[in-house]
């Protein structure tokens, strides 16, 4: 009887014990034939993953126990002698310091204004797709590109900067040659740059925001500034969270514009320590003394990266 | 196939859209006064070193660099950019980015999301420390490795080779586990219904698993293209032939070379920059929702 059903009434014996999939599934957790990936997939990742980051790293860490140079063909063992060192070298100490500076002077700007743009345009302003271009089109530009437009914008006589200073009849500021001032102009160009990607991060969390809340409000009759303050900001702070954090490892990484903007400059003022660590290892070739200084470096990245998962637990 | 397909389509995450005007900010007229005035001052702000790189590129250099604050300073010329063009290294630094961001994104894509599959999937004896060990690895500053790396690659003999640029570049652990947490939320249902009919895993990974993941795969493909494109501090160590550096590479070495000669100077800033803002603007969508689904795309 059940051979000639027609093929209708199949379906309508509902969640039967014997349909297909479920005997399926039943003889696969048997074993027999479900294997499932093997190691084969994973092989080409795990191989280059030995080779270019397990093996620096490991062999990283064992050079930073040597004297290791770019000139001297001999390795020799020096044990914590290049740690001693770099602890008591005032230069590890200033570039850490500078690196931390610029962390500081633009993680905040970078999350601010990132979380002010996005507001913006999720208030549903006319020009979506214009506005976002304008905040995110700098975050794709190589950082060459940047720091060309940059060097010209600073550029002490004829730079933008300074003929608009002049126009308001102020002196002009050394943007880049002051060593008061140097630090905040790569911070500022930092920002342009880079502002855009935690925009989209925060965009992407105000757009996933369920407007039933807005609905309410607007029936309580809450002003703009209100359902901004009761609302919308409460709401981000999970994102404003993870934007920080990802934020902060990401400057204390500085390294690329400073160096071409300034070489660290002046007076090494703006000289952050992964510059020190290419310094010391590329141009004076002490390539032991210069894996030293990246490990201690590593170490204030983990131990930054541990603070802040802490903070981010405390805030769930 | 379709039809049976549809149900077990991972959730795809709603469009991304803007709030509606009066929800966020009321029905008051100042409050979209004030929002629109505050938008368009910042948007003024960020375009504007754009504007002015243009306006220079554009003007003879006597021009560009006569004193003002307008940006229009004398006739309209490209000189500039054919001078940049004829001296032909940035053309041949800009194939050299696009042959090696290609390469990188073609070999990070195939290897992690291969892995990630392994990982997701897998049974094998030691995927969880392995995966374990990958996750770990995100946490890693690429500039931490690149004394050892150059070492690596002077043992190797690869200094100053297009391997020797490619090949760290394709180690991407945070790529394999975005991956692998899309992988995990596809029901294996369709898969294990292939795997009755025969198919080798390899089969099912491609003609089951992959099609399904499309977006999320192109995703990590426009990112790491991205960060190949404008990736400085290792190529920029490991490559002193001219003929092989990268577009950022190469235009910081000849950056004060342009000396005041800022047409020039903001012709191949603007040149090296083309590429990607094209990109952009073809999958800008894309690119705004993988920023969104994945969180963390870049660098």
């Amino acid at each position: 009887m059940t051979t000639t059903a027609p093929p209708g009434t199949g379906t309508l014996t509902g969640p039967a014990s014997d349909r297909p999939g479920g005997l399926r599934r039943i003889g696969l957790k048997g074993g027999r034939t479900a294997k499932g990936p093997g190691l084969a997939f994973v092989l080409p990742f795990a191989l280059v993953f030995a080779l270019f980051l397990v093996w620096p790293i490991v062999h990283g860490l064992w050079m930073s126990f040597t004297d290791s140079s770019l000139t001297l063909h001999d390795t020799a063992f020096v044990g914590f002698d290049n740690y001693t060192e770099a602890f008591g070298d005032p230069d590890v100490w200033s570039s850490l310091g500078n690196t931390v500076v610029f962390t500081a002077i633009s993680s905040v700007p970078l999350v601010l204004i990132a979380l002010a743009m996005a507001l913006l345009v999720h208030s549903g302003l006319a020009g979506q797709w214009a506005w976002r271009l304008a905040f995110f089109a700098p975050y794709l530009l190589p950082v060459t590109v940047v720091t060309l437009i940059w060097t010209w914008l600073y550029q002490p006589e004829l730079g933008f900067a300074n003929q608009f200073l002049d126009t308001l009849g102020m002196a002009p500021v050394g943007w880049l040659s002051d060593e008061s001032v140097a630090m905040w102009s790569i911070a500022a160009l930092t920002v342009w740059w880079t502002v855009g990607f935690n925009f989209l991060l925060y965009l992407a969390a105000l757009q996933s925001l369920p407007s039933t809340f807005y609905e309410a409000a607007a029936l309580d009759g809450a002003g703009a500034w209100r359902r901004l303050w009761s609302i919308t900001l409460p709401q981000l702070r999970r994102t404003t969270a993870l934007v920080a954090m990802l934020q902060v490892l990401a400057s204390l990484k500085v390294f690329d514009q400073i160096y071409i903007l300034t070489k660290g400059g002046p007076n090494a003022s703006t000289r952050p320590v992964l510059e020190y660590v290419y310094d010391v290892g590329f141009t004076g070739y002490r390539l032991g003394y210069a894996s030293a200084v990246s490990y201690l470096f590593f170490a204030l990245v983990i131990v930054v990266s541990l603070v802040q998962l802490r903070l981010f637990r405390q805030e769930d | 196939m379709s039809a049976t397909a549809t149900p077990l389509r991972p959730r795809r995450r709603p469009p991304l859209a803007p709030a509606e005007p009066s929800l966020v900010l009321g029905h008051g007229r100042l409050p979209r006064v004030l929002a629109g005035t505050a938008l368009a001052v910042l948007a003024a702000v960020w375009l504007l070193p754009f504007i002015w790189a243009v306006a220079t590129s554009v003007q003879s250099e006597q021009d560009a660099a006569s004193p003002g604050l307008s940006p229009i300073k004398g006739a309209f010329t490209t000189e500039a950019y054919q001078q940049i063009l004829e001296r032909g290294n940035v053309t041949v630094w800009a194939f050299n980015s696009f042959l090696i961001a290609g390469i990188v994104t073609l070999i990070t894509v195939v290897v992690s999301t291969l892995a990630a599959y392994g990982f997701s999937r897998g049974t094998f004896r030691g995927r969880r420390t392995l995966l374990a060990v990958t996750v770990a690895a995100i946490l890693v500053p690429p500039q931490l490795l690149v004394v050892p790396l150059f070492e690596q690659m002077l043992l190797f003999n690869l200094v100053d080779t297009y391997a020797a640029v490619i090949l760290p570049q394709v180690v991407a652990p945070m790529m394999v586990f975005i991956l692998k947490r899309f992988f995990d939320g596809i029901p294996r249902e369709l898969e294990d219904a292939a795997r009755m009919d025969g198919a080798s895993e390899l089969r099912v990974f491609l003609s089951i698993v992959l099609p399904l993941s499309r977006p999320i795969v192109a995703a990590v493909a426009i990112f790491v293209f991205i960060g190949a494109w404008n990736n400085f501090m290792w190529p920029f160590i490991v490559t002193n032939d001219p003929d092989l550096m990268t577009l950022p590479v190469g235009l910081a070495t000849v950056k004060d070379a342009f000396g005041i000669q800022y047409a020039q100077s903001m012709a191949s800033a603007l040149l090296a920059a083309l590429p990607l803002i094209v990109v952009f603007l073809f999958f800008q969508r894309r690119i705004v929702d993988s920023v969104a689904t994945t969180g963390l795309g870049g660098s």
